[in-house]
């Protein structure tokens, strides 16, 4: 019953997002008043779809295997959590968390976009509702969850026992959000386009929701990363592959979205540069669908998928990015320039910014979709793998990663680059400290690995540097003024002092571990003792115990530095026997600047096992810059000029170094 | 600078970066791609020991030797040719007899394959896609519904 109420809410809200989609899109040219539907009808669908995600946990929850997609993807002996999870760890169930997330930025617009033009809001959440209607076909007529089985069976089939798990079970929500939080930025630069007009109260508009997603989005990356690095044993934290990159190509584009933003707000520069990022933004959230969901490519995370429902997608993808296209090439060109700048100011920054970070989504794009052209055209099957990615991606972000911190220094329209260096100084002083000491630490490293740690501290000094010059900090002012003014200072300068110190973070984090790695791989009976880096470990036995849904050898290491004991690892196999399905749970020991990553493999017959033991050195340091830029994005998003909203330019929050109005000359 | 000066900067920028990334690019999928081989294909095209490439199909029933420390060997098929493949190191949890692998390493003399990595993956039923076009492509595909590989295993807990 609880599921027909599902599925009744799910049609009711397709006709709903028709409504949405159609009253503002269609209605508006002949009655204004058409447009105004879209606000209740944008609530309503939220609503709509919140009751029937609701309807399917529900059904997850007390294991009503007469759904064929619970008897499919749940199993009664599995834990509570993993039963509430598992409802978005399926196709049918991920679809509809996607659709859930995307009327839930539709209705945050609707509830909290009352400073939008009407004209505007309505055009915003008729694209939003259109993009829900098509998605929402998609689910009823492809990929339907609630569809009942008769007659029931007993019990389910279990989830795939490496989707139980924590960190991932909250992985997809935020990767989604991130995904189509992008579709906000999108329906705003279709809405724009639709209206003829962009001005910098749009992009002030437009940038919080970008940050929103883009945060999603990041923390949604990290949380995938980190799952992979500790469930799936190999010790690695991105493999570049395939399901990874579609993650990082809309992560990429979004962060040029947000920083091209930025000069459309502040100078009123790059507005058709800015929409055309909105729209490949998303274009790529939705290729990243495709590529995961249709599975045509080989990838270490593929799980089996059905190719005929990502044909759907790729024909939703080449609906809404061809539609926007093609408006774009039809309106963009009779959009006013304005907003000249030198080649050495904060806009031409920005725009190398963009160009870097392009030219990075560009080469992941090849490297990806590459293999599947080569495959439709002649059959010829390659893999692309890190080597390709060194070669490419890394040599175009490293320049980048170098002028971060000359960024937030230079002045718009006019830079002084001699000053910028001045102020950069200490930050280059420091990272040069940084350089000889990872030098004179390591001992036989990659010769570039030092200079990869001095990047890294670059980024970390250049971006307080930045802070340390507005509030005067050694230049005249006592530390308790410099603190008064770092108090009054606008959050997002904070915000983005703290997420380009995060990006350093993570630099020094993936040198770290891609340089200093220390592997062990050795077959060893119960009672050896073997060492790995500084660490000495003595396998000390194995047994076996019952979950409450595997069985499981558990394996026991001492751990010993020094002479000190610091610490037991246990290890597991686990096997589920619902699928049948053999798990690692490898055992980690962190000391924040490096982990001991112990994994226990199969045994070799004699009463040996294969035993897998890693240092990682300052691993955990990608996800905790992944975190700290999440939490520079928040802060950002907190900034004042957001909360209060002033669509007037010239109300603009000035900033410490913007013009006065009348300096600004249009072209 | 006058207005000109200022665009034809940006644009010679902009066309710089953009031909720089596409020049290495282009570099880079000369020589850092690696092509997949059934041994099938192995055989047929004669390919030259030594080339690093994926190869994939069937362990063959029965084929797993363990050897000394961590040192495996087993049979990959495809049912017309057969490679024997040597691995040091942990094989992946989904690593079984009689199912799909995809491996990466060095052709050895005679068929002989030393593999560095031994792709897993997250599902049981999941094969991948270049052994299943590989199997179909000699005829012996075996699994279910010979048209629809993947829909048929669908339903084990897809990527979220």
């Amino acid at each position: 019953m609880i599921a027909e109420f599902g599925h009744f809410a799910l049609v009711l809200a397709l006709g709903v997002a028709l409504v949405q989609a159609l009253g503002p899109l269609i209605g508006m040219p002949f009655n204004a008043s058409l447009g105004r539907v879209a606000v209740p009808a944008a609530r309503a669908q939220l609503v709509l779809l919140s009751l029937s995600f609701l309807a399917l946990v529900y059904a997850f929850a007390v294991s009503d295997f007469s759904l064929s997609l619970v008897a499919a993807n749940s199993h009664s002996a599995k834990p509570l959590i993993y039963k509430l999870t598992g409802a978005w760890g399926n196709h049918e169930g991920s679809m509809l968390l996607w659709t859930l997330i995307l009327a839930t930025f539709g209705g945050a617009v609707a509830f909290f976009g009352s400073n939008l033009p009407d004209g505007l809001r309505a055009r915003v959440l008729g694209v939003q509702g259109l993009i829900g209607a098509a998605f929402l076909m998609f689910l009823l007529f492809t990929s339907n969850p609630f569809l009942r089985l008769d007659p029931a069976p007993f019990d389910g089939n279990g989830l795939n026992p490496i989707l139980q798990d924590p960190a991932l079970a909250f992985h997809p929500p935020f990767l989604y959000a991130g995904y189509v939080g992008f579709s906000i930025a999108f329906s705003f630069a279709v809405a724009a386009l639709l209206e003829g007009k962009v001005d910098p109260a749009w992009a002030r508009w437009v940038r919080p929701w970008t940050l929103a997603a883009w945060c999603s989005l990041t923390l949604g990356i990290a949380m995938g990363s980190w799952w992979a690095y500790y469930e799936l044993g190999w010790g690695g934290w991105w493999f570049w592959d395939p399901v990874e990159n579609a993650s990082l190509m809309p992560w990429l584009l979004g962060t040029a979205l947000l920083h091209s933003a930025i000069v459309v707000e502040k100078r009123g520069a790059l507005k058709r540069w800015t929409l055309l990022l909105a729209i490949f933004t998303f274009a790529l959230s939705l290729i990243g669908t495709f590529l995961v969901r249709s599975g045509v490519l080989t990838s270490v995370h593929a799980f089996a998928v059905d190719p005929a429902r990502g044909i759907v997608i790729l024909g939703i993808l080449v609906l809404f990015v061809g539609g926007a296209l093609t408006l774009y090439a039809i309106r963009a060109p009779a959009l006013k320039v304005e907003g000249i700048f030198a080649p050495l100011s904060r806009e031409a920054a920005l725009i190398v910014n963009n160009l870097l970070l392009t030219a990075a989504t560009v080469a992941v794009f090849v490297g990806t979709l590459y293999p599947l052209a080569l495959d439709a055209v002649d059959g010829t099957k390659i893999s692309v793998g890190a080597p390709f990615y060194n070669l490419t991606f890394v040599p175009i972000i490293v320049p980048l990663l170098l002028l971060v911190p000359f960024g937030p220094m230079l002045g718009w329209k006019r830079a002084d680059i001699l000053g910028a260096s001045q102020r950069l100084a200490a930050a280059a002083a420091v990272s040069a400290v940084g350089l000889a000491a990872a030098w004179v630490w390591q001992n036989d490293g990659p010769w570039g690995a030092p200079f990869g740690i001095a990047l890294g501290v670059w980024l970390i000094g250049g971006a307080f540097s930045e802070i340390g010059y507005r509030v005067r900090l050694f230049r005249g002012a006592s530390l308790p003024e410099a603190a008064a003014k770092a108090r009054r200072l606008p959050r997002s300068a904070w915000g983005t002092a703290i997420a380009h110190a995060g990006v350093g973070v993570i630099v020094i984090g993936i040198v770290g571990i891609t340089s200093w790695r220390v592997e062990v791989i050795e077959a060893l009976e119960p009672g050896a003792t073997f060492e790995v880096g500084s660490y000495t470990l003595t396998f000390q036995n194995v047994s076996s115990y019952e979950g409450p849904n595997f069985r499981a050898d558990k394996g026991s290491f001492l751990v010993e530095r020094n002479g000190k004991e610091i610490a037991t690892l246990t290890p597991e196999k686990r096997i589920y026997p619902v699928s049948e399905m053999p798990t690692t749970e490898a055992a980690i020991y962190t000391i924040w600047v490096a982990d001991l990553y112990v994994v226990l493999g199969d045994q070799t017959g004699t009463g040996a096992w294969t035993v897998r033991a890693y240092v990682n050195p300052l691993v955990p340091w990608v996800w905790i810059g992944a975190v700290i830029m999440v939490f520079g994005g928040m802060i950002s998003l907190s900034d004042r000029r957001y909360r209060v909203g002033a669509p007037i330019r010239a109300a603009s929050v000035p900033s410490a170094r913007a013009r006065k109005p009348e300096e600004e000359v249009s072209a | 600078m006058t207005r000109k000066q200022r665009r034809a900067t940006l644009i010679g920028t902009s066309l710089g970066i953009l031909g720089l990334a596409v020049g290495l690019v282009l570099f880079a999928l000369r020589d850092n791609i690696v092509f997949f081989y059934s041994p099938a294909d192995i055989v047929e095209q004669n390919v030259a020991e030594g080339t690093r490439m994926r190869i994939g199909g069937l362990v063959v029933e029965d084929s797993i030797q363990r050897g000394e420390g961590t040192k495996v060997r087993f049979d990959v098929t495809d049912f017309s040719e057969t490679l024997a493949v040597t691995y040091d190191g942990i094989l992946p949890d989904l690593f079984r007899e009689g199912q799909g692998v995809v491996a990466e390493g060095v052709l050895g003399a005679d068929l002989s394959f030393v593999a560095d990595t031994v792709l897993a993956k997250h599902d049981e039923n999941y094969m991948p896609p270049e052994v299943a076009d590989a199997l179909k492509r000699n005829g012996n595909w075996q699994g279910e519904g010979a048209e629809a590989p993947h829909s048929e295993t669908y339903g084990q807990g897809s990527y979220p």
